[in-house]
């Protein structure tokens, strides 16, 4: 350690969706490396530690040759209006600044663009557009609920702070108590870290969320289940009944659900069941429902996105204008069905994530990869851009997993660009090609005020 | 081209100026109105035109956290409404809660060059921001919503009313506010907090020990002390409900003689028993808002047909899905506000849409005095603003009128008097309600108007004797100075700055405020307060009593 050290307080952590706003970071300017970061669970402290900056790698490169940072955004630039089904995909891992250029270039091309929210809690999403959500920011949780209900989630081990901040432990204005005046319930069909916490901890047989969530649907109307629910679902009736109870005297009520619920049989029936539940206790108390979504800034993607185009992830643009379909638009789609023939990839790494068909497709085609580190999907790229991480190396918002913005506050300098820098530059070449490619095709633009007189 | 233009001659209406319809030269320079350009200026020839101020929209709900999920919620509304792209503009969707580009456009495609968002919690003002930067051509504000935080009423509770002021004007200043926004006084601790309950009345105790009244006169006294150049924007208790025209005249005379603003007066209009269908009572609130120029209001007309409901008054978006039974949003943000959202249809079978519609009307029509009763449709909570050209032609054209009457509820007719109603607004009376009125109630001097220093936001309507036509395309609209739109078409983009105040408060009121936020949000204090990188273009308007 040196003795040029700078500490930023107030920091964000942007590895999880609990996008923790409290970081104390001791910076040592000389090596360029966080050495301590008070406040962050082991996931936080990891994200930060193992931050350090490649300052040799290239920048930029085409084909894995060093190239200039304007070479490359031109040659990005004209692989992209070249393509006649460009995509773009990634956008949960850099700030909103930079995901309202990608929207902005993928409408002028006419691509496709698409976000991480369709391989996580895309069915969330879709079960939103159909019944609604009762929700609220996780302040109101802290201040307010007296039962807490996970359901298909491990946040111990994925949100690590999510109890202690936000929903479990906590002291707020109506829980003075902080967990003595809450009742924990752990859904899950599996045994994990996040159990001891609970109170009530209930293991329904797997892919049988959605028959447990109708059947207390049906218990908080006050309808009768037939007796062989145990056999169906794994949970006795007296549990049901007793989860039913609580969740209509409570005072206020929270259901958080993970992936556990929108990734297995079921998916978006499954979310859809749970916001229905919750919304129906609200003829009988106060309830909300939130998604625990995962990486650090995908919930100001879907914002970004939705404030563009009216629709959150999934949307094309080859008709000159918004079009929303999931299982088309979606990137696992559009790359398995073959259909995308250059694709840009923003902080997100398809190549070790997706499905076989969809990588093999994708390693058919241009790539332009932005990136803070080299990937599966970087090393094969056309055209690589080295980035600087946000909220360590740059500023911007983020949008906490329940839509509340928050400002980052950068700890040491990059080298390397932001996001945000190179797909503004992508973004004006582009706007340039596209005009240019418009006034060629023989329409005018010119302005058509009348002329002097 | 040099930045100088000159319009010559169409006839021009700028009721602030006491222009009506004279054939005038208006000149442009570098974004301001001035009094002569050079010969070389650019020339439009409005020969057989309409020359008015740019719209300024004094109430809707156009950008942040809430309208954002709206959006989400119905891409079953967008998809039959798309809005293509052109080589100069940025695609999106419409709907009744359009994206944000095709909100600036359509604005735009309408005349108007001004905007404010009525409801935004502090913890959504960068939000907010971020989508205003998104949403082009016209200037935009909003209303931040601190009817409901808890640590204002909290000082209010213990009359600390000095600290209560500074702490007003330091959450303007956090949030880059035009004015403060009360929906439903008191009425949010019931919903979140003693199970979706509500207020009912203006002189109910809270059991926070706080009247609905305390609340508005408070936030009266204290923007009235600070000089705002718009007083608290109120949406009043007992939205919809059945005789709650009572609420409303007590919340205008809670104001005294100091200024305040009636949101979507409409709804707010009604007599008859609670629980039963309402009566028009139109008449008396226009006799109070008529005899009281301390007082402004927005109409919030309904139209019939698809809208949506956004509102930060919960309780009553939670009656509406009795209603409706489709899908629903709740949100409650931490400290600050409740929140709903429901898509909703008005439909002329129905007697309570048909009353609220006549109701509308019946304000607008009655009123003596139009610069402060304001064209509105509470965007998209009665309609979409997509509707103002309808709108104008309903209050412009009698014939229409009464052929729309036609179709509607004939026993809702019979409890207002919308059909004894013979009044035609003129184009003048029409400039006065979509432009000098909103921008005079705004405090806005450089807009509404065409005089020598004015902003340069211009429109300029083919004149046709179909209103709603005339007004659905104007030919030209000039934002800033700059020709956005020519001849019907986009010819280039921009856009627009951000309209918001910066009261003066003293710094330790932050001392006062800090200790609240660390027990009770779930961000960081430091990381609370927007900071300057949000505002891109923008005017601060200035504050400070006003000696008129
Ligand atoms: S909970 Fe998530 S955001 Fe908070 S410190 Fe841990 S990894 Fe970071
Ligand atoms: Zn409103």
């Amino acid at each position: 350690m040196t003795e040029n050290t700078k500490i930023i307080e107030n920091a964000t952590c942007t590895f999880c969706g609990c996008v923790c706003d409290d970081m104390i970071l001791t910076v040592d300017l000389d090596e360029k490396k966080i050495i301590k970061s008070k406040n962050a669970c082991v996931l936080g402290r990891a994200w930060f530690a193992e931050h350090t900056i490649e300052e040799d790698a290239p920048a930029a490169m085409i084909d894995g040759k060093e190239v200039s940072i304007e070479e490359a955004i031109e040659e990005a630039a004209q692989t992209l209006t070249k393509a006649k089904f460009p995509i773009t995909y990634g956008l949960s891992d850099t700030t909103c600044e930079a995901q309202r250029q990608a929207v902005a270039i993928t409408d002028r091309i006419k691509g496709n663009i698409d976000t991480t929210t369709s391989v996580c809690h895309g069915p969330s999403g879709l079960a939103f557009q159909g019944v609604g959500e009762s929700t609220s920011t996780l302040g109101e949780v802290k201040n307010r609920a007296d039962l807490v209900i996970y359901w298909g989630g491990n946040p111990a081990e994925s949100h690590p702070r999510h109890f202690g901040r936000y929903a479990v432990t906590p002291k707020g204005m109506f829980t003075p108590r902080g967990k003595k005046d809450r009742t924990v319930v752990l859904v899950d069909v599996r045994k994990t870290k996040s159990s001891p916490v609970a109170d009530i901890l209930i293991r329904p047989k797997p892919g049988k969320d959605f028959e447990v969530l109708w059947a207390l649907r049906a218990l908080v109307k006050g309808k009768k289940l037939s007796d062989d629910i145990e056999e169906r679902t794994g949970v006795p009736l007296a549990v049901l009944q007793d989860l039913s109870d609580r969740m209509k005297n409570c005072r206020f009520g929270v259901l958080f659900f993970g992936m556990g619920l929108t990734m297995t049989r079921g998916r978006h029936f499954n979310s859809g069941a749970l916001l229905a539940l919750a919304t129906d206790l609200n003829e009988f108390t106060h309830f909300v429902a939130k998604p625990v979504r995962g990486h650090g800034n995908v919930t100001g993607a879907d914002n970004v996105v939705s404030w563009q185009t009216g629709y959150p992830f999934g949307v094309n643009f080859s008709r000159g204008y918004p079009r929303f379909n999931p299982g088309e638009f979606t990137t696992v789609d559009t790359l398995a069905n073959a259909h995308a023939d250059a694709a840009m990839i923003i902080a997100s790494d398809p190549a070790s994530n997706f499905p076989k068909k969809a990588i093999q497709h994708l390693k058919s085609i241009p790539i332009v990869v932005l990136d803070t580190k080299c990937t599966e999907t970087s090393k094969d790229a056309h055209v690589a851009f080295r980035t600087s991480t946000y909220g360590i190396n740059t500023t911007g918002t983020v949008y906490r997993m329940d839509d509340v913005p928050i400002t980052l506050r950068p700890a040491f300098e990059s080298p390397f660009p932001d996001d945000e820098t190179i797909l503004k530059g992508i973004n004006k070449r582009v706007n340039e090609l596209m005009l240019a490619k418009h006034y060629a095709s023989g329409a005018s633009g010119e302005v058509k005020v009348a002329a002097p007189v | 081209m040099s930045a100088a233009m000159r319009i010559v001659n169409g006839k021009v209406y700028d009721p602030a100026n006491n222009i009506d319809g004279k054939i005038k030269e208006i000149c442009i320079q570098d974004g301001k109105i001035v009094d002569s350009v050079p010969e070389d200026a650019t020339v439009i020839d409005a020969q057989g035109m309409v020359i008015m101020p740019g719209g300024v929209d004094i109430h809707c709900h156009i950008a942040g956290p809430k309208v954002n999920a709206a959006r989400k919620l119905q891409p079953e509304d967008h998809r039959h409404d798309v809005h293509p792209g052109t080589p100069f503009t940025r695609s999106g969707t419409g709907g009744t809660v359009p994206s944000t580009f095709a909100t600036g456009y359509r604005y735009a495609t309408l005349g108007y060059t001004t905007a404010m968002e009525a409801a935004v919690t502090p913890i959504g003002a960068r939000h907010t921001l971020e989508e205003f930067h998104d949403t082009p051509v016209i200037d935009k504000g909003f209303y931040v919503l601190l009817g409901e935080n808890i640590f204002l009423q909290n000082l209010l509770r213990e009359k600390r009313m000095e600290e209560f002021n500074e702490a007003v004007a330091w959450w303007i200043n956090a949030t880059k506010a035009y004015t403060v926004k009360l929906v439903n006084p008191g009425g949010d601790e019931p919903w979140k907090g003693k199970k979706n309950s509500n207020v009912s009345d203006i002189d109910e105790q809270t059991d926070e020990g706080l009247t609905p009244r305390q609340i508005i006169e408070a936030f009266i006294k204290s923007v009235d002390k600070q000089g705002f150049p718009h007083p608290p924007h109120i949406h009043c208790n007992n939205l919809g409900h059945s005789g709650n025209y009572i609420t409303t005249l007590e919340t205008m005379k809670t104001a005294g003689d100091m200024r305040a603003h009636i949101a979507h007066i409409q709804f707010h209009s009604y007599g008859g028993e609670l629980g039963k269908n309402p009566v028009s009572k139109a008449a008396e609130i226009v006799d109070y808002v008529d005899n009281h120029p301390n007082i402004t209001c927005d109409v919030g007309q309904v139209m019939f047909g698809k809208s949506t409901i956004m509102t930060a008054d919960a309780p009553l978006a939670y009656v509406l899905k009795g209603h409706s039974k489709g899908k629903w949003v709740n949100a409650d943000t931490e400290c600050e506000s409740g929140c709903g959202i429901l898509p909703f249809n008005y439909q002329e079978h129905i007697y309570m849409h048909t009353l609220q519609w006549a109701i509308g009307l019946e304000i607008f029509l009655m009123a003596k005095d139009p610069w402060r009763v304001i064209l509105s449709t509470d965007h998209p909570n009665g309609g979409s603003f997509m509707n103002y050209p309808k709108l104008i032609k309903l209050l412009m054209d009698k014939a229409f009128r009464h052929e729309e009457m036609k179709r509607v509820n004939q026993k809702a007719l019979e409890n207002c008097s919308l059909r004894d109603l013979d009044r035609e607004f003129t184009l003048n009376e029409i400039a006065i309600i979509t432009r000098a009125g909103p921008a005079r109630a705004l405090g806005l001097k450089n807009k509404g108007h065409l005089g020598v220093g004015a902003d340069a936001d211009i429109t300029i309507y083919d004149e046709m004797d179909d209103k709603e036509m005339m007004f659905n395309a104007p030919r030209y609209v000039i934002k800033s100075g700059k020709t956005i739109i020519g001849n019907h078409e986009f010819i280039t983009d921009f856009i627009g700055k951000l309209l918001h105040i910066t009261p003066e408060y003293d710094k330790k009121i932050e001392e006062v405020v800090q200790p609240f936020f660390e027990s009770y949000y779930s961000i960081e204090f430091s990381n609370y307060a927007v900071d300057d990188s949000y505002l891109h273009d923008h005017e601060i308007i200035a504050t400070g009593k006003a000696s008129s």
